[in-house]
């Protein structure tokens, strides 16, 4: 914290809190608050009342606020920000802290407090929300002296917004927000304590570069922090690709960092990743992680990951190097500038390439793909949910409108991810890291509030859009036409395949019993509603889905027995992928080890 | 393979800064063999931790780092790693007996170089600094010969030499 920078007298203690912070929130060039307005805040809603810079957006509750602004973030590049009450406000905006947390989204959450001398009463809707918040957040504050306002909410977009993005949150009792209270500008000088480096070391580069030169069997795994690094980052990544002639995989965060049409991109790795994409990252011998984690869901069974490779990792965090997998060349940095920097190196650098073997590699790595492992077929009336996906990727490609997909959970996510092409950075926003079944429609709102001429689709499951179904209502208050795309299986699905391939076909609690009619539902939040069960019928509706201008659910019934593949059973090895029907993979048993990770 | 690690935190004195260190150490599952906590620098409102944990290397490689993240945290130091360093705990040490189980308590705190800071006819408390291992080893010796109650601060520990620890 910045003790060094005293207040600057400005306008000495002439506003309310409350005015301070909305202040605050304009220099940091908030447009947007995602909130929902309870006793602690309502000195905020006030003060929003007697303003038009800022525009609140009323969501339905409070996960869904933080979602929206997630979606917000992810698809501008701007820090969402969320206002929401005391108590109950506060611990339903857990959730999605922790989704933010876990997918590195800049939000700052503004919560409502009682007042600081009732703080530690059981008062009414108290809830100890920085205690319940600190291991939900990248950092949080309890703002108890006037003084300290301003001050503390340009930190928290520092915060926010800069190294590995995340959630803050700012907890703030009311009397705070009824005081008067001096507003101080945003501070020039850097963090006390808080420096995230952001410049590659140049002789990590230079390391890294000797390898990458001498690579035989290369791979670029790039992920999530690619996309947090700004569209500039995958411009830079497209350079490097073209440069070296190194395939590209990228994670399930990842998506979009490389144009999926490149003849470059292998697709996704990981559980429910291509076949080509697991077996190169199995296979090869120089790996180059840009922004990726190493995540479970990625590397499989640890002991055999990558087994003959050296690994160079460049991440904003040190901690997430050497977490998992121990890498040969740690690089700590911001993506943008790691690729800029191995830019130049590699082209400073007069060491030729292994060309031939590159070429052998790309043999290689074609035949891999000769088995076309996202193939489907889809016959007769029963509409395959892989089908309908591709289906809807390619008619909105067709429309040329700019179009953004979020998801739910489950195995539509997986076939969103599998069959929608990402061809720039922020289009697809998507729970990854906590898998919060909900996120998908509250995620949508956001994101058409950022771009309210853009086509913005859900791709849902039946299951996970009820999570937050009330945010039905914050499309039609604000007239946001986003498409509910629901690949209605009847089932919870990915449960249903698990269950299914891991405990013997029990399907214990996954059905999905007792939907409601999705036609007539929409329709009673003021949206239009389709339901498709015909395969024959399917681009039809969907190019109707797109015209209409308005909210719509789109209940696509789809195969209910279909199920997900590839897929790398949890604690196999990525040449132990189980591949669909009728094409020959690895034949891995789900081994009892495996069964407990999830 | 496992190793001790004895790490020094210089942190914001700032409410609520004990309590991120202690939940990122039980929500990550890292052990806590002692914490310390005790401001050092007033003016500049810094803090100082000293925490002695063990893991492999890797998982204190990830400790260090995970510390470093946390915003109000100014500099991490892992002193096992820096080379030679001091470390020092104060334990209180309480002894009742009579007779010469009493006598040899008082002989073998001479010889550890342990004070007596209260003494009753039946009772002694022994306060006593040094690294754990001395300590260790003193309330060993005093277990069959009365030890009634022991409390200790945990480990402080310092760089040896001219270096310091600056935020
Ligand atoms: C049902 C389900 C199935 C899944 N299956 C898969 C799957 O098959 N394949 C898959 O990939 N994922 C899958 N996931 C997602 C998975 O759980 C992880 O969320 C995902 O793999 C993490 O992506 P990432 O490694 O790119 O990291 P992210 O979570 O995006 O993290 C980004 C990393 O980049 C760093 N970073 C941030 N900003 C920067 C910057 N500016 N510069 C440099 N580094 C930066 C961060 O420190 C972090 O280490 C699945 C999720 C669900 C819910
Ligand atoms: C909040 C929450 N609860 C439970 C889960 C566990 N879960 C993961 S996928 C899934 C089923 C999702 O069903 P549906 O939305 O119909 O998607 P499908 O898999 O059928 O495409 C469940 C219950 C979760 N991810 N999130
Ligand atoms: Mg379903």
């Amino acid at each position: 914290m910045s003790a060094t920078q005293h207040p600057k007298p400005a306008d000495a203690a002439t506003l309310t809190g409350a005015e301070v912070v909305l202040r605050a929130l304009k220099e940091q060039g908030v447009e947007v608050i995602f909130g929902y307005p309870g006793g602690a805040v309502l000195p905020i809603y006030d003060a929003l009342f007697q303003q038009n810079a800022i525009r609140h957006i009323l969501v339905r509750h409070e996960q869904a606020a933080v979602h929206a602004a997630e979606g917000y973030a992810r698809s501008t590049g701007r820090v969402g920000c969320v206002l929401v009450t005391s108590g109950p406000g506060a611990t339903n905006a857990v959730t999605g802290l922790v989704d933010a947390l876990m997918d590195s989204i800049p939000v700052v959450c503004l919560t409502g407090q009682v007042p600081t001398h009732l703080i530690g009463n059981d008062a009414f809707q108290e809830a100890d929300t920085t205690g319940i918040t600190r291991p939900a957040t990248k950092h949080n504050y309890l703002v108890k002296r006037s003084e300290d306002l301003a001050r503390v909410v340009h930190e928290a977009f520092y915060v926010a917004k800069s190294g590995r993005p995340g959630p803050v949150v700012i907890d703030l009792p009311k009397d705070i927000l009824i005081n008067k209270a001096p507003y101080t500008e945003a501070p020039t000088e850097a963090h006390r304590s808080y420096r995230p480096v952001t410049e590659p070391d140049a002789g990590a580069i230079r390391r890294a570069v000797a390898l990458l030169k001498g690579a035989k069997r290369p791979v670029i795994y790039a992920g999530g922090g690619v996309i947090n690094a700004g569209p500039e980052a995958s411009r830079l990544l497209r350079d490097f690709a073209k440069l070296t002639g190194f395939p590209v995989t990228n994670t399930l965060m990842g998506l979009g960092a490389f144009p999926a049409d490149d003849p470059q991109f292998l697709g996704m790795l990981g559980m429910h990743g291509t076949y080509e994409a697991n077996l190169v990252m199995h296979g090869c011998d120089v790996m180059l992680n840009l922004g990726a984690r190493f995540d479970d869901r990625v590397t499989g069974k640890l002991s055999h990951f990558a087994p003959h490779s050296k690994k160079i990792h460049a991440d904003i965090d040190p901690s997430s190097i050497n977490k998992n997998v121990k890498v040969d060349v740690p690089i700590v940095g911001d993506a943008g500038a790691v690729l800029a920097a191995l830019l130049a190196c590699w082209q400073a650098d007069e060491t030729p390439q292994d060309k031939p073997a590159i070429t052998e590699w790309w043999r290689q790595i074609d035949a891999w793909r000769a088995k076309d492992c996202l193939r489907y077929r889809q016959e007769g009336k029963i509409i395959k949910p892989q089908h309908a996906v591709k289906r809807l990727y390619e008619i909105t490609r067709e429309t040329g409108r700019e179009t953004f997909i979020t998801t739910e959970v489950g195995q539509h996510q997986m076939w969103a991810a599998q069959y929608f092409g990402f061809q720039q950075p922020n289009r697809w926003m998507t729970s990854g890291g906590l898998g919060t079944m909900g996120y998908g429609l509250p995620a949508a709102t956001g994101v058409q509030i950022a771009h309210p001429d853009a086509l913005v689709i859900d791709i849902a499951g039946e299951a996970s859009i009820l999570m937050n179904i009330q945010e039905m209502g914050t499309l039609a208050q604000y007239r946001l036409p986003v498409k509910i795309f629901i690949l209605n299986n009847e089932y919870m699905g990915m449960v249903r395949q698990w269950q299914e391939l891991l405990h013997g076909g029990r399907y214990s609690e996954s059905y999905s019993a007792a939907l409601p009619d999705f036609v007539k539902l929409a329709e009673s939040f003021h949206a239009v509603g389709m339901r498709v069960t015909d395969a024959s019928d399917l681009d039809r509706a969907i190019r109707e889905m797109i015209a209409i201008d308005k909210p719509v659910i789109a209940d696509i019934a789809v195969d209910p027995k279909e199920n997900c593949f590839p897929m790398i059973p949890s604690g196999a090895a990525h040449n132990e992928m189980i591949l669909g029907p009728g094409q020959e993979g690895g034949v891995a048993g789900v081994t009892d080890e495996g069964k407990v990770l999830v | 393979m496992q190793r001790t690690a004895t790490i020094a935190v210089l942190v914001e004195n700032e409410a609520g800064i004990l309590a991120r260190v202690v939940g990122l150490f039980s929500g990550r599952g890292y052990n806590i063999d002692s914490l310390t906590v005790a401001p050092v620098d007033e003016e500049r409102r810094l803090s100082r931790i000293t925490v002695v944990t063990s893991g492999t290397e890797m998982v204190i490689e990830q400790i260090k780092a995970q510390l470093d993240r946390l915003v109000p945290v100014h500099k991490v130091s892992d002193l096992t790693r820096e080379g030679p360093h001091l470390s020092r705990e104060l334990a209180l040490i309480k002894v009742v007996g009579a007779g010469d189980a009493r006598i040899e308590a008082l002989r073998l705190a001479e010889a550890f170089r342990a004070r007596v800071v209260d003494a009753t006819t039946e009772s002694f408390v022994f306060e006593m600094t040094g690294n754990a291992d001395k300590l260790d080893a003193f309330i060993a010796l005093m277990r069959p010969l009365g030890l009634a109650e022991v409390c200790r601060t945990g480990a402080v520990a310092i760089v040896r030499g001219p270096r310091g620890l600056h935020a």
